[in-house]
């Protein structure tokens, strides 16, 4: 028989795994994020360390604003994170985030990089590259050559609707207006060697294949094959292609962001705008560059040299909020010219 | 039949409960407007219902084709192995779908080791020069759906083939029949409620899957759901379009199960003697068995054995996982209790269809298994705002009552996840169960009550006990489902807490799904024990009932 001690350990575990826990207290801060908290684990460590407040994480690949918004005012979110400026101007239009208003915020992040009613803040940056097999020679390649009949049946991209996809053709949008960015996006699928989909990883690994030449990808994947951080394999695919910074023809290097913004019913506020604080931090940011390759958003900090290795990034010069405007017209695009089919 | 009222109105609760999300997506999906529509009728859904209806019929043919097949090579003839394949041609099941098409685009791709192998046995020095047709198409998917899902026909049919076939195909054989003709005309026809129900379930799973379909490049209808939701954050159109899709599934069920009300073979009360197997011996017996691998080979070893491979790398190169351990009870005791809880509402709602029969129960039946037709991440996002709407109202009654402030009580809770399941999973124990009660005559039912048995009494002292091996059949399919199951976990766990396939996933998304392979590798073989037990109760479930 058990005995009632045991019964109401059990029935104690019963009942916390059923039920939701209770709001947190006060040294902990709740992370829901899109992006997969692993790569950031290192900062988090690091920031429980020196603030001795806890970080609890979940990972919500999509939906994140669904159930934030279902779980209300009792929403134990404190801050929410996403690997798109999308996805984050999407939790701003949803009514889910508070502005928070913080000198060391807008001293870390540049106003291009930030909403300028301080409601979402990004934390580190990833540039939209051109994979390529070695032997090219791709020098001051723009994104508009990408659809030169010349690549025909020699160009990888992933699918046309992935957020990353729907960035870019808004960004040639915003550039170029509507009708150009057509043509183009026909062009590159007319260039197209396979199917667009898989991952910016699979562009690589058809190069090496020699299933195509020439493809899109962001850059810090490469970083974390020529790193060696995902085994020997890996290294040696992200030797075999060469990276090159492509840039538009009237302006730079189309940048995506991650970012943050701290939950419109954060039941830890003050623990969520320290945790902003410290991840723009030039130490934090330093971390962005060397475990995750990505570029730091904060001056005071470096890209990693296999990032630095690849030229000089010069970001695009338009607001993300101006690209932003277009994205459901370029998702539609891709979906008109059936750019997946 | 008093008591029949009460089951019937438990039936009803049952099945409001898997409506629920779908009302609620249904409201979402008003909260829209048709704007979208001339632009998904152009543009979209063509293509997409062109290469959905594909995928289906070709998953669909191979599925019965490979299910059958096997089912009847062990069943009709005996030979060296036979019993070896009798439970291994169940093991694809331990292994999700987008696992499998990782593996493949792994085992197949240009750089990857059969291709390369084939350059050095050939002497060629370039892949351009030696091209392969590419995993990443229809056909691709389909093979790699179609080799993952035939045990559900396998299954089925296996069990049918076991019970019932042997004094009609005995006497096709005594009139001169041959093989070929005594499968085609009498096994066959024997066999199609089982192939039915076995198919169904597989082309549910062919409807809503998008890891291994958006692998693969391959445009389905929930891809399209999907990237209305996702990408252009419009959750309404997204709501339309899925609800849509459900509707046609509903229909084609409906149909399907129309065609089958004329075909019904009902040896259920008699003793059904096991047919006889033809004994195959020499080279007929190799063959036979060769034959029989082919499938267990495509959908379980090779995929298995490239996971082992990349494991052993991964594990040299990085170590055990260290949230490991964790994640898997998480997984088998979240699939557990959902397990219970699912098999107990299968129950109900089969035996209310029992004891109160009509339109009313009929249908409550039919509803509650509607839930396995709609993709996981939108039946999940369904839930969300009854379980939202749910906690704050219970949670300020709580709060008038003791005070304080208590948060969330159903979201981000464990009891999310399980109705989660439950709302998925109820087809497929409510559709071994239902086999199971159709096996036991209602002459039964009626001697029990007029020996004075309640309903609750004549399932607690007479059903049950012969449901048994039908029960922990259903279960163990459940189970199954339960610890593959992704979307609707990764949407509404709390917080800290990881299942494997959360841990698979996200790691998969941190770098390279290589580096979730230990993970993968723990899936399967959690689901192999599960598999395997299904196995030996998959044969008492076709023994005679004593």
């Amino acid at each position: 028989m058990m005995t009632l001690r045991q019964f109401l350990t059990f029935a104690g575990t019963a009942a916390t795994f059923l039920f939701a826990a209770s709001p947190a207290h006060a040294e902990t801060v709740n992370l829901y994020t899109t992006r997969e908290p692993g790569l950031i684990q290192p900062l988090l460590s690091a920031f429980t360390r020196e603030t001795g407040v806890d970080v609890r994480t979940i990972f919500i690949k999509d939906g994140l604003a669904e159930r934030v918004a279902a779980e209300g005012e009792r929403s134990p979110a404190d801050v929410l994170m996403t690997v798109d400026f999308g996805n984050l101007i999407d939790l701003v239009d949803h009514d889910l985030v508070q502005a928070v208003d913080s000198e060391v915020l807008r001293a870390a992040v540049p106003a291009a990089l930030r909403d300028a009613d301080d409601r979402w803040f990004a934390l580190s940056m990833r540039a939209r590259l051109v994979y390529a097999a070695k032997d090219l020679d791709l020098e001051d390649l723009t994104y508009e050559d990408l659809a030169d009949p010349r690549w025909k049946g020699r160009f990888c991209m992933r699918s046309g609707l992935h957020p990353y996809s729907t960035a870019l053709i808004a960004a040639y949008i915003a550039h170029h207006g509507e009708a150009a960015a057509e043509a183009w996006l026909q062009g590159l699928k007319a260039n197209l060697a396979r199917k667009a989909g898989g991952g910016d990883r699979e562009v690589a690994r058809d190069i090496l294949g020699q299933l195509c030449d020439i493809g899109v990808g962001n850059s810090y994947y490469v970083g974390r094959m020529r790193s060696g951080a995902g085994g020997p394999e890996q290294q040696k695919w992200g030797d075999a292609i060469q990276v090159v910074l492509p840039r538009f023809e009237n302006g730079g290097t189309h940048v995506n962001i991650s970012g943050a913004a701290v939950a419109r019913h954060a039941p830890n506020r003050d623990q969520a705008v320290r945790l902003l604080e410290y991840l723009v931090s030039p130490a934090a940011q330093q971390l962005y560059a060397h475990v995750d390759f990505e570029y730091p958003v904060n001056e005071a900090a470096e890209p990693d040299p296999i990032t630095a290795a690849y030229g000089t990034l010069q970001p695009d010069g338009l607001p993300l909020t101006e690209i932003a405007r277009h994205r459901r017209t370029a998702s539609l695009m891709a979906e008109r010219i059936g750019f997946d089919n | 039949m008093h008591s029949g009222r009460g089951w019937s109105f438990a039936s009803l609760l049952v099945a409001a409960l898997v409506l629920l999300p779908l009302i609620a997506l249904g409201a979402a999906a008003l909260r829209g407007d048709a704007s979208l529509w001339p632009h998904l009728l152009q543009h979209v859904l063509p293509p997409t219902l062109y290469q959905t209806a594909l995928l289906l019929l070709g998953v669909g043919a191979l599925v019965i084709v490979v299910g059958t097949g096997s089912a009847w090579l062990v069943s009709a003839y005996d030979f060296r192995g036979r019993a070896l394949l009798d439970w291994a041609l169940l093991l694809p099941l331990a292994v999700p779908t987008y696992i499998v098409a990782y593996a493949y685009m792994d085992l197949l791709h240009p750089i990857g080791p059969l291709q390369s192998g084939l350059r050095a046995v050939l002497g060629i020095d370039s892949p351009r020069d030696l091209r392969l047709p590419d995993i990443r198409s229809l056909g691709g998917c389909i093979f790699v759906l179609g080799f993952v899902l035939y045990p559900y026909v396998y299954l089925t049919t296996r069990a049918l083939f076991l019970m019932q076939s042997a004094t009609l195909i005995e006497a096709a054989r005594t009139l001169g029949a041959g093989p070929r003709t005594v499968f085609v005309r009498v096994a066959l026809p024997l066999a199609r409620p089982a192939v039915a129900v076995g198919a169904s379930l597989a082309l549910m799973e062919t409807i809503n899957d998008i890891g291994a379909s958006e692998f693969l490049g391959v445009r389905t209808l929930t891809i399209s759901i999907y990237s209305t939701w996702v990408n252009r954050a419009d959750l309404a159109g997204a709501a339309q379009i899925a609800l849509a899709m459900l509707a046609v599934v509903a229909a084609l069920l409906l149909i399907e199960r129309r065609g089958r009300r004329s075909q019904r073979y009902n040896t259920a009360a008699q003793r059904a003697r096991p047919m006889t197997p033809t004994r195959l011996s020499g080279a007929a017996g190799v063959a036979a068995f060769a034959l029989g691998s082919v499938p267990v080979v495509l959908g379980f070893v090779a995929p298995a054995l490239y996971l082992v491979e990349r494991s052993i790398a991964r594990l040299r190169f990085a170590g055990l996982p260290p949230t490991l351990l964790d994640a898997t009870l998480n997984t088998v005791s979240t699939a557990a209790a959902a397990t219970v809880v699912i098999v107990a509402l299968g129950v109900t709602v089969t035996y209310a269809a029992r004891v109160a029969p009509g339109p009313l129960a009929q249908a409550s039946a039919r509803i509650a298994g509607l839930g396995y037709a709609v993709p996981g991440t939108v039946l999940a996002i369904g839930l969300l705002a009854p379980l939202g709407a749910f906690d704050r109202w219970a949670g300020d009654l709580i709060e008038g009552f003791v005070g304080g402030s208590i948060g969330l009580l159903t979201l981000g809770s464990g009891a999310a996840l399980i109705y989660a399941y439950a709302a998925r999973f109820l087809a497929v124990s409510a559709g071994g169960i239902e086999s199971g009660f159709a096996r036991v005559a209602p002459s039964i039912d009626h001697a029990a009550r007029t020996l004075g048995e309640t309903a609750g009494g004549v399932l607690r002292r007479v059903h049950l006990p012969m449901l048994r091996p039908a029960l922990a059949a259903a279960a163990l399919l459940v189970f199954v489902d339960c610890m593959k199951e992704l979307p609707a976990t990764l949407l509404l766990r709390p917080l800290d807490f990881e299942t494997l396939a959360t841990t698979l996933y996200g790691e998969a998304a941190r770098g390279t799904y290589e580096d979730g392979a230990v993970a993968a590798l723990i899936i399967v073989l959690a689901g192999l024990l599960p598999v395997l037990l299904l196995a030996r109760v998959g044969r008492r479930v076709a023994e005679p009932l004593p």
